[in-house]
């Protein structure tokens, strides 16, 4: 029996198109965008200016308060300008233009093939090294990695839990990590075990990736307290409270963070990252991005240096197809339509999911029929149909004891409602203006 | 038979009889001491209820003015200064007069203006869609078209022009309570003056960008050039974050900023069309007649 | 490009279910007791279930054209079901012009009138029901002696009792359940429906066949069903365990009247009952009580449509007062 969380889940077609294909890495483009902000948290400090020139890995944006990152040079080259730049949110946005040329890096950095096991640093050593690196996490939502290694008084870390899950359809750059870096991922769980003081590790694998789960499972042999775990093929088991849920049986608390059930969840592309921040010196300026849907010539997964502009990536991919109907960055559940293909990659671009016209549009909008698909699919236990009404007639008091604040934002309601009822988007809505009332309230 | 029907009259009659008189002493221990003013004052407004005051309801709003005794910050929008005068005979007091205002809508990117660049699909509420995006036309401070404001007024001032993809305020029945501008997320709609004559020029933008990508938006975007502000002879315009204001206390309504706004980001409402050129001859210049300058 | 990309917020992806497909899942699982009608009722199992599908139909579509101006929903097939369910709901010997007004009732007054599809507190059918069954008590309650097609019986009765009907009258008269029992055409002529009643009530087996169908396609859940049925089966099994002689058994319950298609096709109704499975399990268990004490207490030999009904105006409070397992909340510790 395959280890699953309880409450509600959605099954929607998995469409790994791009599973096959190893990564390639992407040619340097000539001009990369870089955001000066992104991640979760204060927003950094641009550090260069027009005309600058700067190294590969240089730290060109500085991290400002407690919950803030650092922002490194995916390139070499010369500072075009500092200006505002449409990226995937839809807005303009301050960004850092460099006019890249060959690659030079800064001192320091490793970047031999050598996989390195040895871990020499302490732990204050090793979140410092994080912090400095930029790192932040790379499942999406861009959370300061250091920031979560530092655990609050009062609580104790218990498990580290590895997010393998890629529950998303379309996605494959977790997948295809996995199978080509998965002894570094395996060291980088190892630092991260050592920087929060654990002493066990799991990995949590979804079952429709047979090979990482092989792969992985045969690698941690050879390290201690990493255990790897297949879990049921379930949409959103890669949430990390669902995750939690299905590896440990524990419940994270509504409205506290993971760290009171004793768990710390990363996913396998943070851990990449620490491995390379820790082991190579390296700071954090490219990540996998999958290129897929079923618009896309030729799905595939990419290197990508930070920055780089998505039409760059959708020209290896055997470039814009005709019938292209919607750019999605991330997956089809959860991620973010965008306005164009120019916008530029940053930390948390997991995929770029061309969509073809016919798949584009949203179904019609019947009434509601109170069938509660939508409250048997929620995986927090809510009422979506309520939620969703409270919200759309403005009933800001009763939408906050409904526990709208509880609501991941998976997108499973929506997904399953027979009507077609646009159940997400006025939850949404409801969050933010319940959310902006509560924080109003904590003012006073 | 008839004691039947004796005795139901009479037992039912002195059941009501004792209910009327328990009823009467309760109603007089009980009774509510009020202001009677207060319901004077109710029985003069408008009733709308619409919170344009600033207060809970028409009668939130007499109470308001009998118990603190004076008309300081009372107005009600949609009565006007005629209703606020008869309240203000109630009371003993001078009403002041205020100008009548309106709710104006500051932007004016009509489809044709500020054509789109991707096409949007869901719920017809600009609420979500600010969040989600900065506007099918690009513009982040743009009105979004879809109609938060329409629901909003309960006076049924505003519609959305199908053509232009931009609500209109019907000038009559708007009221100037407020609702418009409380309920679009981009604060786009703001209250001014009427105006004499029904005239107002105000600037039609509220975009905050630098001149270049504003304009990329939308042809009738303020760039924040500044030109309007040398041209204003009231220093009634200012120039702050790339957009320029006009204060409708200060505007004497002359049109000089209109003509200089190189973007017709400016708008003139309700005036009268202006004469074709050649230039009015100012009396400072040393131009010569109009018939000369043709040679 | 010249066309312009899409936008809008997430999912982008959505499933291909509809409430088309849901509403066409319930029309197929009810075929097989639509065939066993016809069989034993012949021409008139037609007309009843025809005249009433259409007048349904008819009915919503002249309503949301010329008196309400919304959208139009026939489409999504709702109208129909409410249709047939009716014409399930009465005997074959009906006259026409009753039915269209019970099509008239269920449609007009019990679903459009709250709304349209998605508002209607009560099942439209069952107030379309229960209306003609109060207006017009006597045909409604004249109920035709089966007449398989293609045998060769000659029957002398023309109308006939149900065994519900023939229970309680029998039981009021002083005689005893078992004497009663002779009477009754036996359990599996009833299972299959070789038993007096109205369209659908006639065989357990083709309902429960539907009532297998609309579970694989997953268009009714476990919660109702399952506590209705036990509820009835465990209430009549403790009275009859007590009383033999005044209670009939409960599998004499379960297979006569309508209590097959109440729970699995009325009750099971997802705009009139709670949305959360704790909620529904106490709907469930409301019906079989109220059905219950009706059938052996109340003044109509059959209670389930009244119960289903009683129960929906409930639906709303048990919507408030029993919500969903939440994800996440912390049982106060114990002192």
């Amino acid at each position: 029996m395959l280890k699953t969380f309880k409450l509600g889940g959605v099954h929607p077609p998995e469409n790994k198109i791009s599973a096959e294909a190893a990564i390639e890495t992407l040619p340097i483009p000539k001009r990369v965008y870089v955001m000066v902000t992104q991640h979760l948290g204060a927003p950094s400090v641009a550090l260069v200016k027009k005309g600058d020139d700067v190294k590969t890995g240089q730290l060109i944006a500085k991290s400002s308060g407690f919950i803030s990152a650092n922002v490194h040079s995916p390139v070499t080259g010369k500072v075009f300008k500092v200006d505002d730049v449409m990226d995937q949110s839809g807005y303009r946005k301050p960004a850092i233009i460099i006019d890249a040329e060959e690659d030079s890096w800064v001192d320091g950095v490793d970047n031999s093939g050598d996989i390195i096991h040895a871990i020499t640093l302490s732990r204050d050593q090793i979140i410092q090294r994080i912090n400095e690196m930029g790192v932040v996490g790379l499942g999406g939502a861009t959370f300061p990695t250091h920031v979560k290694m530092m655990i609050p008084d009062g609580k104790k870390a218990e498990y580290l839990i590895i997010n393998g899950v890629e529950c998303e359809p379309y996605l494959t750059s977790d997948h295809r990590l996995m199978i080509e870096k998965g002894e570094e991922i395996l060291v980088g769980t190892s630092i991260l075990m050592k920087a929060l003081g654990v002493s066990k590790a799991m990995v949590g694998i979804e079952n429709n990736k047979p090979d990482a789960i092989e792969k992985l499972t045969g690698l941690a042999r050879n390290f201690k307290g990493i255990s790897v775990h297949a879990l049921k093929v379930k949409y959103p088991q890669g949430g990390e409270k669902q995750l939690i849920k299905a590896l440990t049986g524990r419940e994270v608390p509504s409205g506290k963070l993971p760290i009171e059930t004793g768990c710390v969840v990363d996913n396998v592309g943070t851990a990449y990252a620490v491995y390379e921040a820790v082991q190579k010196n390296k700071p954090l300026i490219e990540r996998v991005v999958t290129v897929t849907g079923k618009a896309a010539f030729k799905p595939s997964n990419f290197m990508v240096r930070i920055g780089t502009p998505i039409n760059e990536l959708v020209e290896m991919a055997g470039g814009l197809p005709e019938n292209l109907g919607k750019v999605v960055g991330g997956g089809p559940m959860m991620g973010k339509a965008l306005m164009s293909v120019e916008a530029p990659i940053v930390k948390g671009s997991s995929g770029i999911l061309l969509m073809p016209v016919e798949e584009s549009k949203r179904v019609d909008n019947k009434p509601c029929i109170r069938c509660a698909r939508c409250v048997s699919v929620c995986p927090m236990g809510l009422e979506p149909y309520l939620l969703a009404q409270l919200s759309k007639n403005e009933i800001w008091e009763r939408t906050e004891t409904e526990r709208v604040m509880d609501c991941i934002e998976c997108g499973s309601c929506h997904y399953t409602c027979p009507a077609g009822k646009p159940l997400l988007d006025y939850i949404r809505l409801g969050k933010n203006k319940t959310g902006q009332i509560i924080r109003s309230r904590g003012k006073k | 038979m008839n004691n039947v029907i004796l005795v139901a009259v009479i037992s039912l009659s002195a059941i009501g009889a004792t209910a009327a008189v328990i009823l009467y002493f309760v109603a007089q221990k009980f009774k509510v001491i009020e202001d009677p003013r207060i319901d004077e004052v109710e029985e003069l407004l408008p009733k709308a209820n619409c919170g344009g005051c600033g207060y809970a309801g028409c009668r939130a709003f007499a109470e308001g003015i009998v118990k603190s005794g004076n008309l300081e910050n009372f107005f009600c929008p949609v009565g006007g200064n005629a209703i606020m005068s008869q309240v203000a005979q109630i009371m003993g007091l001078v009403a002041e007069e205020k100008e009548p205002m309106i709710a104006v809508l500051r932007c004016n990117g009509s489809r044709a203006n500020a054509p789109a660049k991707i096409e949007y699909d869901g719920p017809a509420t600009c609420a979500f869609t600010h969040n989600l995006y900065s506007g099918e036309s690009g513009c982040p401070y743009g009105c979004l078209g879809l109609g938060d404001c329409v629901v909003s007024c309960t006076f049924g001032a505003l519609y959305i022009d199908k053509a232009t993809g931009l609500p209109v305020v019907i000038g009559d029945k708007c009221t100037a309570c407020g609702a418009c501008v409380k309920a679009c997320p981009r604060k786009i709609f703001e209250l001014r003056n009427k105006g004499k004559k029904d005239r107002r020029i105000f600037v039609c933008c509220v975009n905050e960008e630098k001149g270049a990508p504003a304009k990329k938006n939308c042809e009738v975007a303020c760039i924040g050039c500044g030109k309007c502000v040398k041209a204003c002879a009231y220093d009634a315009i200012t120039l702050k974050n790339n957009l320029a204001y006009i204060d409708f206390e200060k505007c004497k309504l002359c049109r000089k900023c209109v003509e200089e706004c190189p973007t017709k980001s400016i708008l003139e409402l309700n005036f009268p069309p202006r004469k074709v050129k050649p230039a009015i001859v100012e009396e400072t210049s040393n131009q010569s007649s109009p018939a000369e300058v043709t040679q | 490009m010249d066309k312009l990309l899409t936008i809008s917020g997430s999912p982008h992806v959505h499933t291909d279910d509809s409430i088309r497909k849901i509403m066409f899942s319930v029309i197929y699982a009810m075929v097989p007791a639509m065939l066993v009608s016809v069989y034993f009722f012949g021409l008139d199992a037609i007309r009843i279930i025809a005249i009433s599908v259409i007048s349904c139909v008819v009915v919503e579509y002249l309503i949301q054209k010329y008196l309400i101006n919304g959208g139009m929903t026939i489409n999504d097939g709702s109208a129909i079901v409410t249709g047939v369910l009716l014409a399930f709901n009465v005997p074959s010997n009906l006259p026409t012009w009753i039915i269209i007004v019970g099509a008239i009732v269920s449609i007009g007054v019990a679903k459009m009138a709250f709304g349209g599809i998605g508002k209607n507190p009560f099942n439209p059918a069952l107030v379309g029901r229960v209306f003609l069954l109060i207006s017009f008590p006597v045909q409604m309650t004249s109920w035709p002696v089966p007449k398989p097609l293609f045998s060769n019986t000659v029957l002398d009765a023309v109308t006939g009792p149900t065994p519900l009907g023939i229970l309680k009258e029998g039981l009021s008269a002083g005689k005893t359940v078992d004497e009663l029992m002779a009477q009754m055409p036996g359990y599996l002529n009833e299972l299959i429906g070789f038993q007096g009643g109205s369209l659908g009530e006639m065989s357990a087996l083709a309902l429960l066949l539907g009532a297998v169908f609309m579970f694989y396609k997953k268009v009714i859940t476990w919660h109702i069903p399952v506590s209705y049925l036990l509820t009835a089966f465990v209430f009549t099994g403790i009275l009859w365990l007590i009383d033999p002689s005044q209670y009939a058994n409960p599998l004499f319950h379960l297979v006569t009247g309508g209590l097959i298609i109440g729970v699995f096709y009325m009750a099971t109704d997802m705009v009139s009952t709670p949305m959360a499975p704790k909620g529904q399990i106490i709907f469930g268990i409301g019906c079989g009580v109220l059905t219950i004490l009706i059938r052996l207490w109340g003044g109509y030999p059959e209670g389930v449509s009244f119960a289903i009904l009683i129960m929906n105006a409930f639906a709303p409070l048990i919507n408030t007062g029993f919500k969903p397992t939440r994800f996440g909340i912390i049982k106060p510790a114990k002192a």
